[in-house]
């Protein structure tokens, strides 16, 4: 068998000077030869492990025949952000892991399989610089694909439907969730209006992923291809404080899509969380990505850095802020010290792989099998130690994994001067407190039809990490579309 | 966005508090008493929250003390001038009930905070009891409109130079020796509204103060303006920013205020400022 193609990266040790982006991508040839290591199966499994169904093996049978802008259509059809999932999406567990040249009985997919997000991610690349004008946007590729699933009202011309003209529908959130409901409804010549409350919007790809991930160019790009189709963003405003949803309505919105995120960052309620340089990674990871600290002074929001940086969690958002804090002090001239501290072991993380694999080339050191247990700090209410309990492996929780159990009186302390939490994510309330019809169940998260992603009021519908808890982009997206669907047939019904 | 008025309200060798009308019908129909705003003033600034003092049809009303970089940027905006961002109304608003008699404490710029709850309670038909504490004479503002909410008002200075010489808390400790009240509202710098709650605490009179904590997004996703309020671990823009004085960890938010410091010296005297 072929071996894989490997990706070309910046090289470690100058990417931890920048946030420049770490992945290179394919050239044409690489993309090829990678394609062509595709056995074209008869039955592709890897297309039922895409949360949103794009179809891998027709895409990739296009690169091989160097059909570029075809594979292009091909993915767009399903998904609206491909250069951003072939960025970001955890490959490793959905699609690539479903691949049948992926080892079996692993929790991920193994080297062998397709990379097929770097091949997403070529074909989008090449896309944006080739495809991207005016009319493609509005002329959108699916309505010509053929096999794509028609709309309920196909009465369309100039890609338009006019059975939409005078519905107007309102996105609240500009995330993953709601970037993708506002593309496919305004794709059906629906009238969108998306609504964000920071003062730029992407959402977590904008305040969370750091651009060394998902180059802001990219995010960008995507955000305006969506403005091309006739979206309205407004940024600045927040629904439930400005507007409620009943008054929405009332100005002549047909249906609301809730993208709210979850967006409240979780502490672990040791003592000592409050020190100060005690961090959530929300909090840190919004200072730089989205309010540009790593750009203090020319940005004037600051964040402070450390010369012993620990990272509390096991997730994504616990590698970006590890490879964020890292580069942050290689910045302002530090030794790079920042050491991860997960409390089960490595196989068990939930971050992706090659993330893992990123911030261990960069230098991130990683402490398994460790829970925290209280923080202490100096006289002014800095933190300036850990102290922390060894754990061991017991038998698999609700999640599959197997539970950390601490051991009694194995307590041991590191030094450190700042540390970040990254722990997860809840529901942010403000919404939800002040619509008591909006149903929610104990964690806060909106419950809703499973079929149409309609929340318990009439015309409003929800997805993304609020529908849930936290999960993926790709994830959000498939909800995204599925209530797309639901909206595009409710509005409809008239 | 757009500043539609700005007034210099005190203009010392060292102080400079301002207040903006701001363009922003929005917020202005939908703000209430307590709640605040968060404002960027460029693309590459701070998020700084500010109370909305007061509001009118399609403008509301931000008076700031000029201290940190963003807030000397926004000083230097004038009229016609645009925000690069504006957001609210955020934070709970004040309960504004009758409460009977109250003792609003109002010190530095909290001057500005306490108007909008004084103008609620006043409404509720609360007998009002208004002390503004400030450095100096010329330092002072907003006694005009208080006065005229107010069924008593005192004065203090540090310097002397106008009203009573001496702090806030002085009156305010006289008061609750000779009269009954129902409720204390103080807003001010850290040591004050501590030592209000401090003489507060012992005659068990509820208080509520409004914080001021260091916030980013101001919607909750941070945690960065996180307090300890009794065992109880606050958001300050979410859950705030007023809490029972009575129970917030002082000396905790009093650090945690102070965090960025440096950086906000280093980079005032980079920009000249």
């Amino acid at each position: 068998m072929k071996e894989p193609v490997k990706i070309r990266e910046l090289d470690s040790d100058e990417r931890i000077n920048n946030f420049n982006e770490v992945v290179l991508g394919y050239s044409e040839e690489e993309a090829f030869k990678e394609a062509s290591r595709c056995l074209q199966c008869k039955n592709p499994a890897c297309i039922s492990g895409c949360p949103v169904g794009v179809d891998i093996k027709k895409f990739i049978y296009q690169i091989t025949q160097k059909d570029y802008q075809a594979a292009y259509s091909t993915i767009r059809e399903k998904n609206d952000f491909p250069s951003v999932c072939g960025r970001v999406c955890p490959a490793e567990y959905q699609c690539r892991m479903a691949c049948v040249l992926s080892k079996k009985n692993l929790p991920f997919a193994s080297r062998e399989a397709i990379n097929i997000h770097f091949l997403e991610r070529f074909v989008a690349d090449y896309g944006m610089k080739h495809c991207s004008s005016k009319q493609e946007a509005v002329n959108p590729v699916r309505s010509k694909a053929p096999g794509a699933t028609a709309p309920p009202t196909a009465g369309t011309s100039n890609g338009v439907s006019h059975e939409f003209k005078d519905k107007k529908v309102a996105v609240v959130g500009s995330g993953p969730a709601g970037l993708c409901v506002a593309a496919e409804l305004a794709r059906q010549g629906i009238k969108v209006v998306v609504f964000e409350s920071l003062h730029k919007p992407g959402g977590v790809l904008r305040y969370g992923i750091p651009p060394f991930r998902l180059s802001r160019n990219i995010l960008d790009f995507e955000i305006d291809y969506l403005k091309k189709l006739g979206v309205k963003i407004v940024p600045n405003f927040i629904v439930g404080r400005v507007k409620m949803l009943d008054e929405l309505f009332s100005e002549g919105y047909s249906a609301i899509f809730l993208g709210l995120g979850a967006g409240v960052p979780s502490f672990l309620k040791i003592k000592g969380e409050n020190l100060c340089n005690v961090y959530s990674a929300n909090e840190f990871l919004t200072r730089v990505n989205l309010m540009c600290a790593y750009k203090f002074p020319q940005f004037h929001t600051p964040v402070n850095t450390g010369k012993n940086i620990i990272v509390i969690g096991g997730g994504n958002t616990a590698m970006d802020a590890a490879r964020v804090a890292l580069r942050l002090q290689k910045i302002n001239g530090i030794t790079a010290n920042v050491t991860i501290l997960y409390r089960r072991s490595e196989v068990e993380m939930p971050a992706r792989r090659p993330e893992i694999e990123h911030a261990k080339e960069e230098g991130v050191g990683f402490k398994f099998l460790v829970q925290p247990k209280e923080l202490t700090g100096d006289k002014n209410g800095y933190v300036r130690k850990i102290r922390c309990l060894q754990c061991r492996l017991g038998e698999p929780d609700s999640s599959g994994r197997r539970r950390p159990i601490p051991i009694e009186g194995s307590d041991f302390e590191i030094e450190c001067d700042l540390v970040i939490i990254a722990v997860g994510l809840k529901a942010n309330k403000l919404l939800t407190s002040v619509t008591p019809d909006l149903k929610v169940d104990k964690y806060a998260d909106l419950v809703v039809s499973p079929d149409t992603m309609e929340t318990s009021i009439k015309g409003v519908y929800a997805g993304g990490d609020i529908v849930g808890g936290e999960g993926t982009v790709i994830e959000a997206m498939g909800m995204a579309k599925k209530a797309s669907r639901a909206i595009i047939k409710y509005l409809c019904r008239d | 966005m757009r500043i539609n008025n700005k007034e210099i309200l005190a203009d010392t060798q060292d102080t400079k508090i301002i207040k903006l009308g701001i363009h922003a019908p929005y917020i202005a129909q939908k703000a209430q008493p307590g709640q605040f705003v968060v404002v960027m003033v460029k693309e590459e600034g701070e998020r700084i929250p500010l109370t909305v003092v007061d509001t009118d049809k399609n403008e509301i009303t931000l008076i700031l003390e000029e201290a940190g970089l963003s807030t000397k940027l926004l000083g230097k905006l004038n009229k016609g001038d645009s925000l690069y961002a504006l957001v609210g109304p955020l934070g709970h608003p004040a309960d504004i009930k009758n409460y009977g008699k109250v003792i609003l404490v109002g010190g530095g710029v909290g001057i500005a905070e306490i108007y909008p709850v004084a103008k609620g309670l006043k409404e509720k038909g609360n007998y009002i009891v208004i002390i503004l504490g400030a450095r100096t004479k010329d330092l002072l503002f907003l006694e005009k409109e208080l006065k005229g909410i107010s069924d008593e008002l005192y004065i203090t200075t540090d310097d002397g130079s106008y009203g009573r010489a001496g702090f806030t808390t002085d009156v305010l400790q006289e008061l609750l020796k000779s009269g009954v009240y129902n409720l204390v509202y103080a807003v001010g710098p850290i040591p004050m509204m501590k030592k209000v709650s401090g003489i507060t605490r012992d005659s068990g009179i509820k208080t509520v103060v409004s914080l001021n904590a260091i916030m980013l997004d101001g919607t909750g996703m941070c945690g960065s303006c996180r307090v300890t309020i009794g065992k109880e671990v606050r958001f300050t823009c979410v859950d705030g920013p007023e809490f029972d004085a009575h129970l917030v960890d002082w000396d905790e938010l009093e650090k945690r205020n102070r965090i960025y410091d440096e950086k906000e010296k280093h980079i005032c005297k980079l920009y000249g400022l």
